[in-house]
This record gives C-alpha cells, structure tokens and sequence, in this order.
C-alpha cells in the first residue's frame, strides 16, 4: 500500500541560518520531497543602483562592499575596474599587483565562509568554528592595510587608497606558510568526513549544459566541469603573469560544488605568493584628475569574484555622477536556477544545496 | 573548435545586417523589431553561449536594453544595444535562447518597469508585489527621497 499526502507548502527563511541572510523559499513539498519551489529575494534590497546615481564615481566606491560583504576587496575591484575602462586610466604596477593580493585575499576569506558554513549547513558546525579562526588572519591583514576589516573600500579608481603598511608583506607571507596546514585540517574534518560526503556526494548533479544555458558562473559553473574562469581566459589586471591552475569538479554535484572551493583556497595562496614576490616599486595611483568627470559613454566590465562573474555597467553623462550603474551579482544570476535545481530532493537537500551555491544577499538583492 | 577572431565577427554581422550600427568601442546597436533573430544568430551561427548580463537604462525619451553576451572557455564578449519606446516599453524575452536571463529580466522588469514578452514567470522580484512605479526610472519620485 503506497501512502499519498497532500501537497503541502513551507516557509523556508526568511531568516534561516542556512539561507545565509534574508532570504525565503517557498516550497511545495509532497511528503518530504520538493515538488517546487519559489524563491523569494528582497528583504535586504537597499537600491544601490539608483544611490549610485546620485553620488560622485568615487563615492560609489563605499556602496559596493556592502554588495558581496564577505569579499568587498573585490566588489571594489569590479567598480572601478568599469570606471577606468569607461575613462580609459591606466593603473600603475604597483597597484595592479597589491589588487591582485588582497584580492585573493578576499577570495580565500570569501570561500572560508562558503567552507565553514557549507559544513554547518550539513550538520557539522565545528567545521565554522575553524574556518572562522583562519579568516580572522586575513581580516587582520585588512586592517592593516586600510583601517576597515570588512567593508574595506580600499581600492580607487585608478589605483588603491594606500600603499601596503610596514610588516604587511611579513604578515601575509606568515599567513600564507600556515595556511596549507589549515587547508589539510579542513580536509581532515570536513572533506573526509563520512557523513559530509553522504550529505553532498550526488546531491544536485548540475551538468555543463544547464550550468552554461542557466548563465552559472564562478565555483558553481566550475564544479561542472566547465573551465570559464576570467583570470584564465580574458586576463584582466597582471594575472597573465600569474601561474595557477583552474580547478574544475568532475561530477558537478554539491560535493564538487565544495571541492572546487577548497582547491581555489591553495591557487590562491600560489598567486599571492608570486605577487608578493614579484611585487614592484612605483606608485600606486595613476594620472587621475581629482575630479572624475568621464565623457559621455559607456562601458561593462567583468573581473572573477569568488562567486563568479562580478560585471559592472556604467554609463555617463559627462558629469560627476555616474549616469546608470548595474551590477551584475553572480549570487543573483546563479539563484535563478534553484527552483529547477531543488526539484525532486528531500527538505534536507535543499539545505545541502542552497548552501552549495554559497550566496550573499548583500549581493543577490543589491 | 575555436571561433573567429571579434573584429572578423563584427564586420561579418555588419555586411550581414545594414541594420546593425556599431561604435568605435564595439558597442552594437539593433532594431528592437530585429533582436530576436540577431540574438539567435549569435548563439547559433556564432556559439555565443553565455549571456553574461541583461540590464537597461532610461534616457527618459526612450530605454535601452543591454546585453553582454560571451562565449565560455573563450575570451570574446558582445554588448548589444536595443532602443525602446518609453510609452511602450514591451521587448521580447530572450528566456527561450539562454535561460539565464531569467532573473535578470525579472530585476530589470521590476526596477525599471519593461516588459519582457514570452518571459515564463514575470513577476516583481527585488520589490513588494504591491510596489507602485519602477525606481530606476529617471523620473520616480519619492517621499523622502534626498536625490539632488
């Protein structure tokens, strides 16, 4: 005798811990299997879009690490990386590769979050607990470097705010002689954990086909299998001198989705490395007029955030304030495919799976 | 297989379609009434895979709609312009060609209040259901808003 039940609907968040902010779903659920589901963003829209247009290009610097707040080095990096291709500047060397290295940076803090709380999501909460140890060096650094550990807004157009502080280089080489150690222990207690891989292992399979048509980009594309990285493939900054691999996942489902995290922690640590190696004296803002006035035009721009493909669109007038901005999120464009992704899993998959696109809501609402 | 060289892309579209007006910086600019074929060529003819971005702007007399279309694993990337009427600002969706507009024309539905035709669940999303007007439009107006 099969048992039927009604279809049933459920509040998922707004405010759940495993939403990672505000963030609701609506599920149909038939027994405990996921028949739909409606995503529902919004609860922390703030409009930066049209707060952008009535500040200065330089003032809008600030709004953006509230986008993606657990890697704002890099939300930075995306605005004024637009700017200066709308107004043709050219960056010195010297900032091009302290980009690069908080950058990074920002990239491993970003993914140590993603880590740490993927393993919460799951069941193992000691897994944030240590993951959220070895952030606070990185934090640290950001300190240092400009006052500010989360919201840095360090980056300027054309260049960065300040150079690097006194015992900076030291600090960040420390960080990044202990660090692979912190990777192993991550392995040992999240990766090979038995009940971790049950919980991701073929959970969500994404093929490169749907992860292309569906516009996935970052970690989520690559665990696909799918190698479209911008750093690789459309080199912006002085990542061309750069050598590090791209890691892809072979499956694409929500252990890949991990995975794929993990190992871009240790390319990072490689590049950070030859940054700080290679580092070259000179200075670190270019020919920039004290007031940011690009002619009339527009132009979009794309770096590799460490959620995907952070784009910046920007249109001028030929004033002081930027005329249109758009953010193109990589947490917004990967959530529109979730409805499609939950479907046909259990409630306590889609906690597996959510968590394995890692979303910001800073970023996903704008 | 890898594709051709963007410039060779350009030209090829542009001897193809008198219709088509591009920029020094390679911005396209397409008829509304054309851009379904034009996009469907890119993705087809030319394995424009990827739409990276969709968003708009409000010049007041009229809208634009941008598209950044790329292709994956490969370094080329198009911005493709359509001109809308204000009065009407209905454009088709291009959900069918590459499902990852799905969102990103719900944002800009929502924010600046275009329609996308054929999009299969048009729906506010940033904003209350209930929101009244499209705050990207140059000329929303709000209470307590401290614009200039």
């Amino acid at each position: 005798m099969t048992i039927r039940t009604e279809e049933f609907l459920l509040n998922l968040g707004p405010q759940h811990p495993s939403t990672h902010g505000v963030f609701r779903i609506l599920l149909t659920l038939d027994g405990e299997t996921v028949v739909k589901a409606k995503p529902i963003p919004g609860y922390l829209h703030r409009g930066i879009e049209k707060l952008a247009e009535s500040r200065t290009y330089t003032q809008v610097i600030p709004y953006t690490d509230r986008l993606d707040y657990l890697a704002g080095m890099l939300m930075n990096w995306g605005y004024v990386h637009a700017v200066e291709k709308l107004m043709n500047i050219e960056v010195p060397e010297r900032a091009e590769y302290i980009r690069v290295i908080v950058g990074e940076l920002a990239r491993i803090a970003s993914h140590l979050v993603a880590t740490g709380a993927y393993a919460g999501d799951v069941g193992g909460l000691t897994g944030f607990i240590y993951t959220f140890r070895d952030r606070e060096d990185i934090m640290d650094l950001f300190e240092m470097i400009c006052g500010a550990r989360l919201t840095p807004s360090y980056m300027r157009i054309g260049g960065v705010a300040d150079d690097i502080p006194e015992g900076f280089i030291e600090k960040c080489y420390q960080f990044l002689d202990y660090f692979p150690s912190a990777i192993e222990e991550y392995n040992g207690l999240i990766t090979g954990n038995e009940i971790f891989q049950a919980r991701t292992k073929n959970v969500a399979i994404l093929s490169a086909e749907d992860a292309i048509r569906m516009s996935l980009s970052g970690p989520v594309l690559r665990a696909s299998g799918v190698n479209y990285d911008l750093r690789k493939v459309r080199p912006y900054s002085v990542y061309d001198r750069f050598e590090f691999e791209v890691p892809l996942g072979t499956k694409g489902d929500c252990f890949d989705r991990y995975y794929v995290r993990i190992l871009e922690m240790e390319q990072s640590v490689k590049i950070i490395r030859q940054a700080l190696d290679q580092l070259p004296e000179g200075p670190i803002r270019g020919k920039v007029p004290k007031v940011i006035k690009p002619a009339a035009g527009e132009a979009y721009a794309e770096i590799e955030s460490s959620k995907g493909i952070m784009g910046v669109y920007v249109v001028s007038d030929g004033s002081t304030k930027p005329y249109r901005v758009h953010f193109r999120r990589p947490s917004f464009v990967n959530l529109g495919y979730l409805d499609e992704m939950l479907r046909g899993w259990k409630i306590a998959d889609v906690i597996a799976i959510l968590g394995s696109i890692d979303i910001v809501l800073g970023e996903v609402d704008a | 297989m890898s594709p051709k060289p963007l410039e060779e892309i350009i030209e090829e579209l542009k001897s193809k379609h008198q219709y088509l007006t591009v920029s020094e910086t390679g911005i396209m600019t397409v008829p509304l009434d054309k851009l379904v074929g034009f996009m469907q060529e890119l993705r087809d003819n030319y394995h424009f895979n990827y739409l990276t971005n969709v968003t708009a702007a409000d010049y007041l007399d009229y809208f634009e709609v941008i598209y950044n279309v790329s292709i994956v694993e490969h370094p080329h990337m198009l911005h493709i312009k359509a001109r809308v009427e204000r009065d009407n600002p209905v454009v088709p969706s291009m959900v069918p060609l590459w499902g990852g507009a799905i969102w990103q024309e719900r944002e800009v539905y929502d924010l600046m209040g275009i329609k996308f035709e054929s999009h299969p669940d048009l729906r506010r999303i940033l904003l209350d259901d209930d929101w009244e007007g499209h705050p990207l439009r140059k000329d929303y107006q709000w209470e307590g808003g401290r614009e200039e």
